[in-house]
């Protein structure tokens, strides 16, 4: 405003660090490594990424190494998931299990106002140190890094699109079924055979056929004795690496079944209708139209349509569906402005509406520690969803290299010890 | 029935309690454990086998989660057992406060019941009480003592240890009673409370205090009182509060089966130790690597001249530090005449006087003290009161004395009692400084105050690390999270060896990989002096050695190389001319004496809270001052500093002109208002609204507006905005107006232009957490200033009730925009003519960067002033960035607050006599990409790059050492620069 849109050109300062570019001939000779965040999705979505050969393997690797490696290599106050990928990443290229020339690795980027979308800069500050030849690749729909970026195409989208349900379909029913099994570790059999028994489908490319697939993994997990006992739902909701990362979250949903609860995780779905929402609100609140809007509208009409349809197959079956996306923003709406969109903004508090709604009133919220946007819309906003759910029963928690296991563990204890107590 | 058994295992004590069928208590204990659970509670198990043979028994607290799990009794949650205990005993209590050794709990008991524990960065508990009462070398009972005699309570940061120290230090230096510090610290850790636990609920009604410092200690209860308003029936104290939890372990133990307590005492006898905890090697392999090493360090040494004999000149070097005070005589040729060390016990000027009286009885008049220098926080006012010589800042000091051993040292570490520093070194001359923030300072203190928990001296302690097998991994963060690391080692059955060598460990990788933010060893360098008290310890200097792969250089007076330093400067600096030390003599110090007492200053809004000392020959000398005023100076005549000119513009914004015929709007002076005022009075006023601003922001403003924070860790801009938004409301103002931005304006140097997530949606935490805030009362819009249209629509829709016409809201918003034009052109006018000033009078130029809000003087604490004090022009980054170029950074360029540090930056790299320091808030995580990339920016040019935290801390000794090695760095390298001309 200050200034005029239309000036002269200015001289530009270049004060970037060369950084090497991540090549159409690389998709033949590198390896391309990604972070964990929720192991089951990105499986699937890597077989994918596999089928367009390119090739790509998720990392697993865990423990004091990967975070000592992340905190050397990141800044004090960056926040908890870039320490945590950053470490993931150089672990795996010191492990000797790959060729450092022959590797990249690969970030996604949402390009929002969080600092989120800056571990990508970070991660290339971090290998330059001693890996300088590898690239880093971004993963994004908002066109970042043209040079580095990954070739999206349609037919790619599509695939992640139906594998995302997939996904969560799965992590759904495996929660809901896994704590009340009644032979151990069947549960997590029937969710591998399902994740089996899918890859095919995108190798043939019959994986469209939503409602069918949909059915078979619904009758899969059905069929699985189960005890019938009643135990505590627990929801989790936060930042979305936080959320779905074992290795951030220290295994947060293993610590809840083995507190004999029912972890409740809201699915991945969500977090990107949200992505996919955000430009149309700031077109509707600040004028910000442009071709894209219409993209993003559509985009948006034909994810909620597969998303309620999924919805409407699981209210036939024994299982709770999973959270409808206009619902979320209805909820919303009661609590917090849609304007806010940093981060997981308001999806932060449309969630803990949703869980209570559902009956699901205990609630742990993680997030990084020091995490710019859960100031507002996570520890800030709760206050506000108790006083709309007064059973709410919402458990901030912080995660970050040194927080021990033992603070959190007890602070998550302490809210099930709430919980009991409510349920006498 | 049978007889309860209720454990509870916390950070530092074991407490046990029996109750018999009848519901009467048998027995209850409260013991220190010093990290030996196990045989603590076995000790106390054996103990309650005269009262019965069996019992229902169970365990509670923090570090009895491991213990339960592994000798298989029950457990229960502690806050959940200080409810059944309260239930029991306090039926009609509403709130319960327990604070204990490392933790601080809050159970709100009516009306909703909720439990809150402290964060995982929350000092504020007995940890914290014993860490504050080291530091002024006081047991916590005389500590307690002596704060009932307190007359004043200074402000003093209550988040964690670390923040507090940096708080006391300064007032102790300066001569603050003891008495009246240690009821500042109970404020503080009252503070820490209501703020960090409370969030935004108020405590009031029926309060239960529990736990075994709010039972021991008279003072903290007094402030707990004070604080929350509570008289003698609404504050309860119970007799058994210390014990409390195991009570209510005992009364939950109802539900468990009962059991004989010699199968307890075999089941916890034969548990394993846990083994979750990562180890590390050893640091000595064997006796004989370890003498090698002893070896090696002995060679680096100075000889001794014998004081009784010597006779001729003689140069002393005085260290004043944190927490230790270091005096040193030596020859011209360097030989040592005289040494000592000594923790100043925060009285450092009468341990000098004691030293230079016996320095004068040991010389005699053989020897001639021909020059004197000090050193270190202390500098100012021991050079005032003992008439030294000259005053070097610290950092040059140490520097100096580095050289002496190792005239190719390319790297100086000092890690002292309270703070680390490291140099970089190129041709001789400091080429950057690194000092650690007040956030990842655990250091060498740390490792005493960790010694003295465990009851134990710190050499011993240390020396035990030594041979440990497997030192545990403890993290490297702050001193806060480190004891959480050491409780979780303890829990998992860590031996004191192990925990020992892991805190040598720790406090190393901290240096290296948080102050020095090294990404592997080699970025140190190839010469390295490893110096400061910490480096005495052996286990941290081989520590050190391991991390780094090298073979460093420790001398053997590594805890005096300040002072050593300072005698170097001294002798460097005494002209040949001068025959002897302006050094009070023996005869002036026989008669010195002083008084000292603290007045608030009122030469301006700050209200510094000033020291004076007098002496008894007359001379004063004041600290604690932010400028010249309070050091009853007159302020210079023209305003150099754009800070002061763009907060005192903004302040006479609002004129009171406006007839305000259609209401008042109330418009909170903090956050992005720093920025939009102009724009915000002018629409009001034109709108036909009377604007009033919130009260100025101070400290007591953020107090009252505390208990409505949600989250602690927020930036304390962000905090103070709850204070600024009380303060309207209860000015009584028809609405307060306060829009969510997400986007900033758009300046057309970055590839998007958002405001931080703090910055663009606080209205909402407010309003979720402010009871008083109403949809009437607090107007929060949600705007783009780039869009007029948008704007104008969402303003008219949002003022709805005034029935403003949109054709008066656009004219009123277009006058705004301009009116915030014109000011900012008015701020980059003053900016143009501060440097053309500047360059007039060749003084050096300093861009304070930071945030438009930075300008708050509660929250740049008068850095501003501290600089234009030391002779320095102050711009601001607003007021100077349209003068760079426009930069293409590695990071995402998409903040405009932050786009403006880059180009600030560039500009700073093109102008000789321009430097730029970066203001950054405590917790801000954008800043932590921003602060890598302008110091990228300078770095390439050359130039140097200093950072400043700042937080709700006041006490400025950090920040001018930090300002003033950066004027002595630019010095010398203005020196170097003309040299090769």
């Amino acid at each position: 405003m200050r200034k005029q849109p239309l000036q002269e050109e200015r001289p530009v300062l270049d004060f970037t660090d060369d950084y090497p570019v991540f090549t159409h001939a690389m998709k033949d000779t590198h390896t391309i490594l990604v972070p964990d965040m929720l192991p089951w999705h990105f499986d699937l979505l890597a077989y994918i990424l596999r089928l367009h050969g390119y090739r790509v393997e998720v990392l697993h690797n865990e423990g004091r190494a990967v975070i000592d490696e992340g905190l050397k290599h990141v800044h004090n106050d960056a926040c908890y998931p870039a320490l945590c990928v950053i470490g993931q990443f150089l672990d795996a290229l010191k492990s000797g299990k790959y060729d450092p020339d022959k590797t990249a690795v690969m970030i996604t980027q949402t390009g929002g106002g969080c600092r989120a979308s800056n571990y990508l800069p970070l991660i290339r500050k971090a290998l330059k140190a001693e890996f300088p030849q590898v690239p880093v690749l971004s993963f994004n729909v908002s066109g970042l890094e043209k040079d580095s970026g990954f070739e999206m195409s349609l037919g790619l989208i599509l695939e992640f699109a139906y594998a995302v349900f997939y996904g969560d379909l799965i992590m759904s029913l495996y929660n809901q079924t896994a704590p009340y099994e009644k032979r151990a570790g069947e549960a997590a059999q029937v969710r591998q055979s399902c994740l089996d028994a899918l890859k095919p489908q995108f190798a043939k490319g019959s994986y469209r056929k939503f409602a069918k697939h949909a059915r078979e993994i619904i009758a899969a997990f059905s069929a699985i004795p189960v005890t019938g006992e009643k135990k505590i739902k627990v929801g989790i909701v936060g930042e979305i690496y936080v959320k779905y990362s074992p290795l951030a979250n220290s295994h947060l949903e293993e610590f809840l079944l083995h507190e004999n609860c029912e972890p409740v995780v809201p699915s991945l779905m969500d977090f990107l209708l949200y992505c996919a929402v955000n430009p149309l609100n700031d077109a509707k609140f600040y004028e910000k139209k442009s071709r894209s809007t219409f993209l993003f509208r559509f985009v948006y009409k034909w994810v909620y349509g597969k998303q309620k349809k999924l919805n409407h197959l699981l209210a036939k079956s024994k299982f709770e569906p999973m959270h409808d996306f206009e619902r979320l923003r209805v909820l919303a709406d009661k609590v917090i402005n849609q304007g806010v969109k940093m981060g997981e903004g308001w999806l932060i508090p449309a969630e803990m509406s949703a869980l209570c709604e559902t009956g699901v009133s205990d609630i742990i919220c993680v997030q990084p520690f020091g995490c710019l946007p859960n100031h507002i819309a996570g520890k800030g906003a709760s206050r506000a969803v108790k006083a709309l759910y007064p059973k709410a029963n919402i458990v901030p928690v912080d995660y970050d290299p040194s927080a021990t296991k033992v603070n959190q563990e007890n602070r998550i204890k302490l809210m099930l010890a709430t919980a009991r107590e409510n349920r006498k | 029935m049978a007889k309860l058994l209720g454990i509870d295992v916390g950070s530092t004590t074991v407490k046990v309690s029996v109750i018999d069928e009848t519901g009467e208590v048998l027995y209850s204990s409260y013991e220190r454990h010093f990290s030996r659970v196990k045989e603590c509670v076995l000790g106390e198990l054996k103990k309650v086998r005269s009262f019965s043979a069996s019992y229902k028994a169970c365990v509670t607290g923090s570090a009895g989660l491991g213990l339960s799990e592994r000798s298989k009794l029950g457990f229960v949650q502690e806050v959940q057992a200080a409810f059944i205990a309260i239930r029991k005993y306090y039926p009609d209590a509403d709130v319960a406060v327990e604070l204990g050794g490392e933790d601080a709990k809050i159970i709100f008991l009516t009306g909703g019941a909720e439990q809150r524990m402290n964060g995982s960065c929350a000092g504020g508990t007995g940890a914290f009480i014993d860490q504050m009462a080291t530091l002024l070398d006081l047991s916590v009972d005389e500590m307690d003592e002596l704060s009932l005699q307190a007359e004043r309570v200074y402000p003093i940061a209550s988040r964690c240890g670390v923040f507090a120290k940096s708080d006391i230090q300064p007032l102790l230096n300066q001569g603050a009673k003891k008495s009246d510090v240690a009821a500042s610290i109970f404020h503080a850790v009252v503070d820490q409370t209501v703020s960090g636990l409370a969030q935004g609920r108020r405590i009031k009604g029926k309060v239960l205090f529990l736990g075994g410092p709010l039972y021991y200690l008279k003072g903290l209860r007094k402030a707990f009182c004070e604080t929350l308003g509570l008289d003698g029936e609404h504050a309860i104290f119970p007799e058994n509060g210390p014990k409390f939890m195991s009570l209510g372990a005992a009364l939950y133990a109802e539900n468990m089966q009962e059991e004989p307590i010699d199968d307890m005492i075999s089941r916890l006898e034969s548990a394993k130790e846990g083994g979750e905890i990562t180890l590390g090697e050893p640091l000595f392999a064997s006796q004989q690597e370890y003498s090698d090493f002893i070896a090696r360090h002995m060679r680096s040494d100075l000889s001794f001249e014998n004081i009784y004999k010597y006779e001729g000149d003689a140069y002393l070097g005085i260290d004043s530090g944190s927490t230790t005070t270091k005096l040193l005589l030596i020859t011209p040729d360097c030989k040592i005449l005289y040494s000592h060390y000594q923790s100043n016990n925060g009285q450092p000027l009468e341990i000098v006087v004691g030293r230079l009286r016996e320095i004068y009885s040991l010389i005699g008049n053989r020897i001639n003290i021909r020059g004197a220098c000090v050193t270190g926080y202390g500098e100012d006012m021991l050079r005032a009161a003992l008439k030294i010589d000259f005053g070097v800042v610290e950092t040059m000091a140490h520097f100096k004395a580095a050289l002496y051993f190792n005239p190719d040292v390319d790297f100086i570490i000092d890690i002292g009692g309270q703070d680390i520093k490291c140099f970089k070194v190129k041709n001789r001359a400091i080429d950057s400084i690194m000092l650690n923030e007040a956030c990842s300072s655990g250091c060498g203190s740390f490792i005493q105050t960790f010694a003295k928990a465990m009851g134990m001296e710190i050499e011993p302690f240390s020396r035990l690390g030594l041979f440990a097998k497997h030192p545990v991994e403890l993290g490297s963060r702050c001193t806060v999270f480190m004891n959480s690391s050491v409780k979780q080692a303890q829990k998992e059955g860590a031996s004191i060896e192990d925990i020992s060598a892991g805190l040598s460990s720790s406090i190393v990788k901290n240096a290296i990989y948080k102050v020095i933010r090294a990404r592997t060893p080699e970025e140190l360098g190839e010469h390295i002096v490893v110096q400061g008290g910490t480096f005495l310890n052996d286990a941290v200097l081989r520590s050190f050695e391991k991390e780094t792969g090298k073979e460093v250089v420790r001398p053997a007076i590594a805890g005096l190389m300040g002072a050593f330093g300072a005698a170097l400067y001294a002798r460097e600096n005494t002209s040949s001319g001068v025959l002897t030390s302006s050094i009070l003599t023996e005869a002036e110090l026989s008669r010195f004496a002083y008084s000292s007492r603290s007045v608030i200053c009122k030469g301006c809004t700050s209200h510094c809270n000033v020291n004076i000392l007098t002496f008894a020959d007359g001379r004063k000398f004041i600290s604690g001052n932010k400028c010249e005023k309070g050091a009853g100076l007159k302020p210079s005549r023209t305003v150099s500093d754009v800070y002061t000119f763009k907060y005192e513009s903004l302040l006479s914004l609002p004129d009171g002109a406006a007839a305000g015929t259609r209401g008042t709007v109330g418009l909170p002076l903090q956050l992005v208002m720093y920025e939009q005022l102009p724009l915000w009075v002018e629409f009001f006023e034109q709108c036909g609204f009377r604007v009033v601003l919130s009260e100025k922001s101070s400290r007591a403003l953020y107090f009252k507006g505390q208990h409505t924070v949600a989250s602690d860790t927020a930036c304390y801009p962000a905090k103070l905005m709850h204070g600024h938004i009380e303060s309207l409301l209860d000015k009584g103002v028809d609405f307060i107006f306060y829009p969510c931005e997400s986007y900033n304006l758009d300046e057309h140097d970055s590839a998007n232009h958002y405001n931080c997530p703090v910055v663009a949606y606080y209205p909402e935490l407010l309003k979720a957490n402010n009871e008083r805030l109403t949809r009437e009362n607090f107007i929060m819009p949600y705007l783009d200033l780039n869009s007029e249209k948008a704007t104008v629509h969402t303003l008219t829709r949002a003022l709805g009730r005034y029935k403003l016409p949109a054709s008066l809201v656009k004219r009123a918003f277009r006058a705004g925009i301009s009116r915030m034009q014109e000011f900012h052109a008015r701020i980059v006018e003053k900016g143009r003519e501060i440097l053309a000033e500047a360059e007039r009078e060749e003084k050096q130029v300093i861009i304070l960067a930071g945030r438009p809000y930075h300008a708050d003087p509660e929250i740049n604490h008068g850095i501003n002033k501290l600089l234009t004090s030391l002779g320095i022009a102050v711009l601001s980054e607003d007021s100077i960035f349209e003068q760079g170029n426009d930069v293409k950074v590695n990071v995402l360029n998409q903040w405009t607050y932050h786009a403006r540090l880059y180009r600030a930056a560039e500009y700073a790299t093109r102008h000789r006599n321009v430097n730029l320091v970066q203001l950054v808030s405590f917790g801000c995580g954008i800043d932590a990409i921003t602060t890598d990339e302008v110091r990228h920016i300078l770095e390439s040019k050359g130039k140097l790059y200093t950072q400043i935290k700042i937080d709700e801390i006041t006490g400025l000794g950090v920040v001018k050492i930090r300002l003033r090695s950066l004027l002595a760095a630019i010095e010398e390298s203005g020196r170097g620069e003309d040299d090769h001309a």
